[in-house]
Formats: C-alpha cells, structure tokens, sequence
C-alpha cells in the first residue's frame, strides 16, 4: 500500500486521512496533532488539538483563547485510537515537550518527526529512535556543511569573550523558546552562578519552563538593571540585535546562538560578532543517521534543504522525495 | 592551529579597533614560541606563502567527497574554500585511545618553508585530516592562500605586540626589518627577558614624523618666521631606507612596497635614509594621483607600467647619512644637509621638495589660495627646530589642507554602522539629480560616514527609520527628501562607479533639514570640477 493513500499534503499541511487529522496544520483545522510550540508548528484556531501535555502549556501560554477550543494530552508513550489510525508521540529532542508523531495504520508505521535533534539538551527529554517504514523527516540543516560544533565548546568560547571584554555586555541573540532556555541551562552547568538578564519578550516563557520543573537560576529583566550591565550576559530576541533595545547596553558584543552561524556569510549578514553555534536540530550527520537507524525504506523531506537529502537518502536506496508543506518558511531565527 | 584558528575566527567578525587589539595581545601573550612567532609573520605578510591550492583541493575533494553533495554545499556557502573546512570527511577510524599530538601552527609554518610544490597535496590531506574542527581547517586554508584578510593591518598586529611589553608601536616598527620570523629576539625582549634587537646597520624602518591638521585658533601662537613652508605633493608619504647595498622603500605604516617600485629601489647605491613623496611624474610634472595608483598594491610591476606610469621621488627630509642619526637636529639643518647630500650624489628619479618663499601670512593665504588651480594638495609648515619625531607630535608641523568642495546631495540609502554604531544607521549613500529621459533621476555619487555630531546621528537615524521605502539587509533605501552638504577634497572620473566620478575623502559637512530636495545639485556641476585625466 502506497503511503499516500493515506497520508498526503494538503493546502493546511501533511493530513492522515485514516485518523482525520492534520500535524502541524498551517491554519486552523479540525483535528490537529502538534509536535511542539514554536509558532511555526502551533497555529492558533485548531477546533481541537492533541500535543503532549507541555507544548499544550506552551500553546496555552503563546496563543491564550487560540492554543484550540478543545485540547488533548498524551504523554510520551501512550498509544492513542483516532479513527482508524493509532497514534503515539515518543520525544523529539527539540525543545521542552516536542514529540515525534508515531501513526500506526495496517501494519504500516509512519514517524513524523517535527523538529528533532539528538544531543543531549538538558531542557527536555532526548529524542528517541522508532523503528519505521516511512519516516517524515525535517530538513532544516540538511546539508553537509551543517556539522554542529559540541555545545561546550561553544559556551565556553561565550564565556572566554565574556571574560576578555569585561566591560562589555554580552547580547546573545537566541530564539525565545527553547534555545533560550536551554543556553541558560548549559551557562549553569558550565559553572556560571550570576544572574541573567533576559530581554522581556523572554520572562513569561522562562517561568513556564521553570514550572515545568525545569530550574533556571537568578535571572533578571533588563528592565530593572540600574547599569548599562558591562561584564553581564543578557538572552534578547535575535531581532533586538545591534538595534535600538541594545543601546540601553554597554557597547554590546553581538553574540547569536543558532545553527545558522556555522556558515560565515550568515553570521555577516547579521553583523554578529560572536557566532554561536547552538542548534536545536539535526545536523547533517545526525540526519543521515536517523534515516539509516530508523530502517524506513522510504523518506519524506519536510522543510530545509530537501535536495541534498532526498540525493544523499536516494544513494543509501531509500525511495525519498521533498516534501512542500505550506507555511514552512526558513526559521531565520533557529 | 586551534588558538589561532579561533584568533582569526574572531577577528574576521571583530570591527572596533581596539578589541582586535585586545585579541591580538591575549593571544601573543598567551600563545609560546615559536607559534605566536608564525602567527605574527601570518599576520604581517610575512609567512609570504602563495601555494596554488585551488586546484590541489578540488582534486582532493573530488577523491574525499560526493561531487553533488559538494557543489549543493558550495552553492550554498558561496566560497570553495569555506565549504572545503566545512563538510571535510573526518577520517572514521578515531581511536579514542590513541590522541595525536595536536598539530601546531608552528609545524604547519616550518613544513610550508621546505616543502616542494610535488608534496602539496599529500600534505594539504594529511592536515585536514589532522584538524578537529571546520574552523581549524578554514584557518589553514587561508593560511596557505597567503591572504588572511581578517581586517588586520601588519601595523596593528605590531602594535598589539609591542603592547606586551608597554612599549609603542615605534619601537617596534623601529627594530622591525632587521627580525626574522618566529621573531623569538622580538618577544623575549618584549617581554623582558632579552635586549632589545639591534638591527645592526640594515636599512629598517624608522617611524615617519606626520604633521597635524592646522587649525584656526593655532594661526593667533604661530611665528611664521620660525617655520619653513613647503606644497603638501599628491602621493604617498614613503620613506627610502639604503645601506649595504640593500635599498627599501617603506610605506607611511612601514609595509616594504619596494617590488612594485624598481624604477626607485634598483638605482640606489647610497646609504641614507630619506623621507619623502613618491610620485608619478611625466617631464616634470607630477600627475594625478589616480595615476600613482596603477602601481600600488603590486607585488611585481611589468615594463609597461614602468614606461606609462614612472615613479619618482622628492625629498623632504634626512633621517640619517651613512649611518650617522639626524634626528636629533633641527630641522633646519637637516635640510641643509639634505641638500647637499642630493647635489653631491645625485640620485637619479628624484628631486627636494622645494622650500616656499613666504614673508608673511598674506603671502601665504595667496599660496594657499592657488594651491587647487596648482592641483595641489595644500601646504605643510615645519617649525625650523624641530627635530625628527616619530608620530603625530603637537606643534611641530602643520598641514593646511586646501579649501575643500561642496555640493548638495540627496540622502538615497542608509547603512548600519559596526561596534559603537551598530545599531544606527550612519554610513549614507548620496547621490545627484541627472536628466533621465523626460524626467530627472537620482544617481548614487559617493558614501559618507563622518561629519555629523552624535546628537545629529540621532536625529538621522530616525529620520531614515521613519522615511524608508524599501530594505535590502542592513540597507535601508529612503525617499528622496533629505539634503546632505557634502565635503569632498577632489573629484575624478571612475569606471568603477555607475555615476561616473569618484569623489576623495567625501565627508558630511551640514545636514540641510531646510533644503527641498529638488533644489540640490545636479551632476553636471560635480562633473565640471573634474580636471583633465590622461
């Protein structure tokens, strides 16, 4: 049975016809299961929803009245009848509650991954490997040059410049969900005690996690800073870079945490100073990896760089092909 | 290679002066022989590698790497050798229990010294595969193409290194050409383990002595008699250092330049060391300096440059004479011996820059007043006692500068500004009305990024925010509505610019908040100022 007898893109995303569900809709829909919070794969107006209990939180959080008027949780590993289809969500590795979709149909199984990484992120549970046929996979860093550096050496580079400028502040540009949280995970587990002081558009989402049990440490709003916080690191919206936010700082240096830096012209384009590379998905190693652990004999490409992948997957005797889902934009800000 | 690699990594992204400064001391200080030693000639041209590796490292991908796979990734980073760093296969057999000494700069140096071209490309794959890390290998590669291009000039890596010992960039400059890399000499006595280097006798570089910017109130404490006056020439400042046999021909920043200069290098057999304007001079008269370009910046010059462009030299000022120092004396007597130093040897391709009559300041306001029918640059005053200083010493020389142009521009596109700027738009994009069919258009003249206050820079910065039409990037285009009184010294016709002209040293004088745009200059009057090119 061909898989997109039952499984197909739509004007609203990838739709399981079996299940009557979409993942990840692009607008509101019906039925729709969602992977994890950030704002490309949780669109507010689904009629219900199923996610894992804390990207329900997150969505709660994010889009109040629009996370979906009726709201399902199913934690990692249980196994859920829609229709004629069984679903399971199995964690993804991305940010703090992101699940794989696992859809079992006629003794076929589809994953669909989401955003997915497989470092260790003490901000969420690690991704987990399921065996499959068909694997939906993301594409983000789907190229060779994308070989994320360990994320030690990089806090550890964060720390060094922090420690040569000391009259300086440090503004590392990181995305609100997830990245942010876990850069200020791995700061503590480097050894780093001070206060952070976070832009405010991050507070609301550092307190969710906090809840969630994730602890953070002494973190602060800049708002509240009685000096222009030289020697002090401060997390802001990569889009409050090297602009009118950051004169309230000493002579800042630009820092941005993203998998995007690996590639200079990217990191020049941004006038960062500091490149980080931190990413919260799959490089291309690791991409490779899933496609050949999984044992899916056929690979769907979602957003990214489908091209190298769908060849690189084709080589290893997969049948692959991209996959072009509506709304799925370069997430500048990963 | 890992702290240099990552030396240059922040560097290449670093754009305020003083932290590169900052990064390059930490390193030196930190880094031992003869590593820093490499590092520093790296920095300073002075490792003067040229490997062809373009052609090698294809060859070697083309055995290591999936073609497809590599031309996605290039088409992607948009630079062969960026991509080489980035997607090169590390070998899979890692041992964990075995660790290779980490392989230094240092060997990295000494192997390129020795090696023939035949052992290249075994080489280049047995040190990508030695290093860990995509910066270490984008370090190497840019290592071995010669051109590090990370925004480093060979003075501020030696200042950063004379600051390991508080000492000034002078005397270091001042020791620097008689050192060979890895400079241990250099850093032992820098850091105070050692005696300073002695050149002993080679024609190394002395600091230049520059003069300062007059300014008004100056004119009120100034002793016209006790000054000499002297045309400020359109070249570049250079000093001549001959002796042994050996002749050098240093920039303004102590860069040798003398390759691309043989006309002036190849005839000396003097032992001098001389301070002056190199110049493109044609039967006696000294061409623009548009000109003398043509042959800057080369690392060899061909015989027809030689033919169409020829170089010439004219003497300001002696440092020294067959070994004796002259820079204690005034200068006065400097210049006397100058002179009858020139008359006695002759040296051929030169001349002395000629001292002015001038009995007083009205007199000088005449000169100065011609000096851009003359097509000179200005005028230099030089107190008649002073001695010979290195760098920019209050009250000693003065440039006056001729009266610059002005011409009323339209702001047309505005740029981010680096480190302190970054988060203004301060670097304009200006340009002038021109007839376009039946209508008049705009046409990009020349950038500006000084001549405004802070407070201006304010006021700008939202003006631009508040009228911009379209965004590319940092850039941001605006409407057409603000008219920007722009200072320029010179203006000359170019290819390179789609308007046409080139306009030197343009710089903000007034922003005409009060100005209609229609009512600022049209080309054709910028273009008039032009004076005849050959």
């Amino acid at each position: 049975m061909a898989f997109e007898t039952w499984l197909r893109p739509d004007s609203s995303g990838l739709y399981c016809i079996p299940g009557g569900f979409h993942i990840d809709p692009s607008h509101g829909v019906a039925r729709a299961v969602v992977t994890h919070g950030h704002s490309d794969h949780a669109r507010p107006g689904n009629a219900s929803v199923l996610a894992t209990p804390e990207t329900l939180a997150i969505m709660q959080s994010r889009l109040g009245d629009g996370a979906g008027r009726n709201r399902q949780a199913l934690k990692y590993g249980e196994r859920l009848r829609i229709g004629d289809v069984d679903v399971t969500l199995r964690p993804a590795g991305h940010i703090l509650g992101s699940a794989q979709v696992v859809i079992d149909y006629r003794g076929q199984r589809a994953v669909v991954t989401g955003d997915y990484k497989r470092r260790s992120d003490p901000t969420c549970a690690p991704f987990e490997l399921v065996p499959c046929d068909l694997l939906v996979t993301e594409a983000t860093f789907g190229l060779p040059v994308f070989q994320h550096a360990p994320d030690k050496t990089e806090i550890d580079r964060l720390l060094a410049s922090v420690a040569t400028f000391p009259e300086r502040t440090h503004q590392v540009g990181a995305y609100g969900l997830g990245k942010c949280q876990r850069l200020i995970v791995l700061l503590r587990q480097a050894g780093y005690d001070k206060p952070i002081w976070l832009h405010g558009a991050m507070i609301e989402l550092c307190q969710l996690y906090e809840r969630l049990g994730i602890g953070l440490g002494d973190l602060r709003p800049v708002s509240e800073a009685t000096s222009k916080l030289p020697g002090e690191i401060v997390l802001s919206p990569p889009s409050a870079l090297g602009d009118r936010w950051s004169r309230r700082l000493a002579e800042p240096v630009t820092a941005f945490a993203s998998g995007w830096m690996r590639v200079r012209g990217r990191a020049r384009q941004r006038g960062v100073e500091l490149p980080l590379v931190i990413s919260d998905h799959v490089d291309w190693p690791e991409l490779i990896q899933t496609i050949e652990e999984t044992g899916a004999g056929e690979i769907w490409v979602t957003h990214g760089r489908e091209e190298a992948v769908v060849y690189k997957a084709r080589q290893m005797g997969r049948r692959a092909r991209a996959l072009a889902l509506v709304g799925r934009e370069e997430d500048e800000a990963e | 290679m890992k702290a240099f690699a990552e030396l240059l990594d922040r560097l290449v992204y670093t754009p305020q002066r003083n932290a590169k400064l900052r990064l390059l001391t930490d390193y030196f200080r930190a880094t031992p022989d003869p590593d820093r030693g490499f590092a520093l000639a790296a920095l300073t041209d002075g490792l003067a590698v040229r490997l062809p590796i373009r052609r090698t490292i294809m060859e070697l991908m083309e055995r290591r790497f999936d073609a497809e796979l590599f031309r996605m990734s290039r088409d992607y980073v948009g630079d062969t050798a960026e991509t080489v760093a980035l997607v090169w296969p590390m070998r899979q057999t890692r041992d964990d229990t075995v660790h290779p000494p980490p392989l230094t700069l240092g060997e990295i140096a000494e192997d390129i010294r020795l090696m023939d071209r035949q052992a290249l490309p075994g080489r280049l794959e047995t040190w990508l595969d030695a290093l860990d890390t995509p910066t270490e290998r984008w370090a190497l590669l840019k290592l071995l193409t010669g051109a590090l291009r990370v925004g480093v000039s060979a003075r501020l890596a030696k200042t950063a290194v004379a600051a390991l010992g508080g000492h000034s960039v002078a005397e270091v400059e001042e020791v620097w050409h008689g050192l060979r890399m890895p400079y241990r000499d250099l850093f032992a006595w820098l850091e105070g383990r050692g005696e300073k280097p002695d050149a002993a006798g080679a024609p190394v570089f002395r600091p230049l002595m520059l003069a300062q910017p007059i300014e008004e109130a100056d004119w009120a404490t100034l002793d016209l008699s006790e000054f000499a006056v002297e045309w400020k020439w359109d070249g570049i400042r250079v000093q001549l250092a001959a002796a042994q046999g050996e002749a050098r021909l240093y920039s303004r920043s102590g860069d040798d330049i003398g390759a691309a200069f043989p006309d002036i290098v190849s005839r000396v057999n003097f032992d001098a060391v001389l301070d002056g304007e190199l110049l493109v001079l044609r039967d006696g008269i000294v061409a623009p300096f548009n000109d003398l370009q043509q042959r800057l910046n080369r690392r060899s010059v061909t015989k027809r440059m030689l033919a169409e462009f020829p170089a010439h030299i004219r003497f300001y000022d002696a440092l020294s004479f067959e070994g004796r120092d002259l820079r204690a004396l005034p200068f006065a007597e400097r210049r006397q011996q100058l002179e009858a130093w020139h008359t006695r040897i002759q040296p051929p391709r030169s001349d002395l820059s000629e001292l002015l009559h001038v009995p007083d300041k009205a007199a000088l306001d005449v000169l100065w007043a011609d000096a851009r029918a003359a097509e000179i640059e200005g005028l230099i005053l030089k107190r008649l006692a002073s001695p010979y200083l290195a760098g920019r010493p209050k009250g000693h020389w003065f440039k006056w500068k001729r009266a610059p142009l002005t011409v009323d521009c339209v702001l047309m596109y505005a740029q981010r500004g680096s480190g302190r700027r970054s988060s203004f738009y301060s670097d304009y994009t200006f340009g002038l009305w021109t007839k376009d069919g039946g209508g008049d258009i705009l046409v990009p003249v020349g950038k500006a990024y000084s001549g405004y206050s802070d407070a201006e820079l304010l006021r700008i910065d939202k003006w631009i925010r508040a009228h911009t039409t379209e965004r590319f990037g940092p850039v941001r285009a605006v409407e057409p509505a603000l008219v920007l009184e722009i200072l320029f010294d010179d203006v000359q016709r170019s290819s390179r610019h789609k308007s046409g002209v080139a306009m030197r040293f343009p710089r903000i004088a007034r922003i005409r908040w009060d100005k209609p745009a229609a009512e600022a200059d049209r080309l054709e009057q910028l273009t008039s100022l032009i004076k005849h090119v050959v």
